[in-house]
């Protein structure tokens, strides 16, 4: 049977993007970023999953303000890297998982929660820039993909609440998804962590409130889910509040979870980089 | 338009882009859309001017992207991922769209983060 047996969180900062594509991960200033990612890559590399539902915010590359879909699952094949400006980053195309993104779509449509269903889905450093942190600069991805994009620039985003609801049912999808090869399914939840990008207060970061919302994230998912919208733009900044994916990923997995790896460091360009692994356990021993 | 309290208007320096902000930024920050096709990013650098025509800005809109004032494009309903499509076409860092926001250089701004980001406040 699939299941979702791991989670992962991450920031999804472009420049960390551009770091690795240019070469610059020794760099003094990318070093220690780069250095805690060494045990997640591992980690990575040992466990491999066979597909990644993750979710991720557009920014204004598949979507713009004539279309903003609250949750959109993309269905497709492949998804073309996209131009945000500078020209495509020069990575591998990301190959999708058809089968099990139209039975997530259906499933979790049917139990409640109306997705917005693509096929032209161009994806930009909001879902790449994870998979680059976890994989390096690989010649293909050795995963395929499921994007799951969350609006999280035209407030309000979904609740936190709603958010580890979605998870809950993602996890519930992937458990009753036929198929003969017991897929090994992470989920990614990124974003974050505290950062605002804009006005006078551009460059905020609290520290104080990403460690908590680590230690949580672990222990008490279900508490972070109370944090407002208002107090999120507040403590964690305007651009902060990309931390309800992170809740969509820990929704996924199950109650109990083993913390297997995390790395924080500031800054990365304008943000706190956080990092957290997860495995959850076995479908039937704890939900 | 409606001018409702909101209960993060209190948090200093910030622009939430909610349904006011929205609907007073749409054309801005659609032409800034615009600019992730190479070709529109051709006609941009061929002469800003004819190319913001096709938009309906305000005249403070127009104003405010001729002279890159970065702050000026958020108070006038601009997004930061979408304004920043015009700082990515100038080769601009988010450090120095950053400091231009707040009153810095881009050393400055940089050299803040690295002290570990503004947590003043402010």
């Amino acid at each position: 049977m699939a299941d979702v047996l791991y989670g992962v969180a991450s920031s999804h900062v472009p420049a960390i993007g551009a770091a690795i594509d240019h070469g610059k991960e020794e760099q003094p200033y990318w070093r220690p970023l780069f250095e805690g990612y060494e045990g997640a890559r591992k980690w990575m590399a040992d466990t491999r999953p066979d597909v990644i539902i993750l979710a991720y915010n557009d920014h204004a590359s598949a979507f713009d303000l004539d279309l903003i879909p609250t949750f959109a699952i993309g269905v497709a094949d492949k998804f073309p890297i996209a131009d945000e400006g500078y020209g495509p980053r020069q990575i591998p195309e990301v190959i999708g998982h058809p089968e099990l993104a139209w039975h997530l779509a259906e499933s979790l449509i049917l139990d409640g929660f109306d997705m917005t269903i693509c096929n032209r889905m161009p994806v930009d450093h909001g879902l790449t820039v994870p998979l680059s942190i976890m994989y390096g600069s690989p010649e293909a991805w050795p995963v395929k993909v499921i994007p799951l994009a969350v609006n999280v620039i035209q407030y309000p985003p979904p609740t936190g609440k709603r958010c580890y609801a979605l998870g809950q049912a993602i996890r519930r999808a992937v458990q009753s998804f036929e198929d003969n090869q017991d897929l090994r399914v992470a989920v990614f939840g990124t974003g974050g962590m505290s950062h605002q990008l804009q006005g006078e207060r551009a460059g905020w970061v609290n520290t104080p409130f990403d460690t908590a919302f680590l230690n949580r994230l672990t222990d008490d998912p279900e508490g972070l889910t109370e944090i407002s919208h208002v107090d999120l733009l507040r403590e964690a900044g305007s651009e902060g509040i990309e931390l309800v994916m992170w809740l969509i990923m820990r929704g996924a997995l199950s109650r109990k979870v083993r913390e297997v790896h995390r790395h924080y460091h500031v800054p990365a360009s304008n943000t706190a980089a956080g990092l957290i692994v997860f495995e959850g356990s076995e479908a039937n021993v704890l939900l | 338009m409606s001018s409702a309290t909101r209960e993060y208007d209190d948090i200093p320096g910030t622009y939430v882009f909610d349904a006011d902000h929205h609907r007073k930024g749409y054309h801005l920050n659609m032409m800034c859309m615009s600019l992730n096709d190479p070709k529109n990013r051709e006609k941009f650098a061929a002469g800003e001017e004819a190319y913001l025509d096709q938009w309906p800005l305000t005249p403070e809109q127009r104003k405010a992207v001729l002279e890159r004032d970065w702050l000026g494009m958020l108070q006038l309903g601009g997004n930061i991922y979408y304004t920043f499509k015009i700082a990515i076409f100038d080769g601009l860092s988010m450090q120095a769209v950053g400091g231009a926001m707040s009153g810095v250089t881009e050393a400055e701004f940089q050299q803040m983060m690295i002290n570990g980001g503004r947590n003043d406040n402010g």
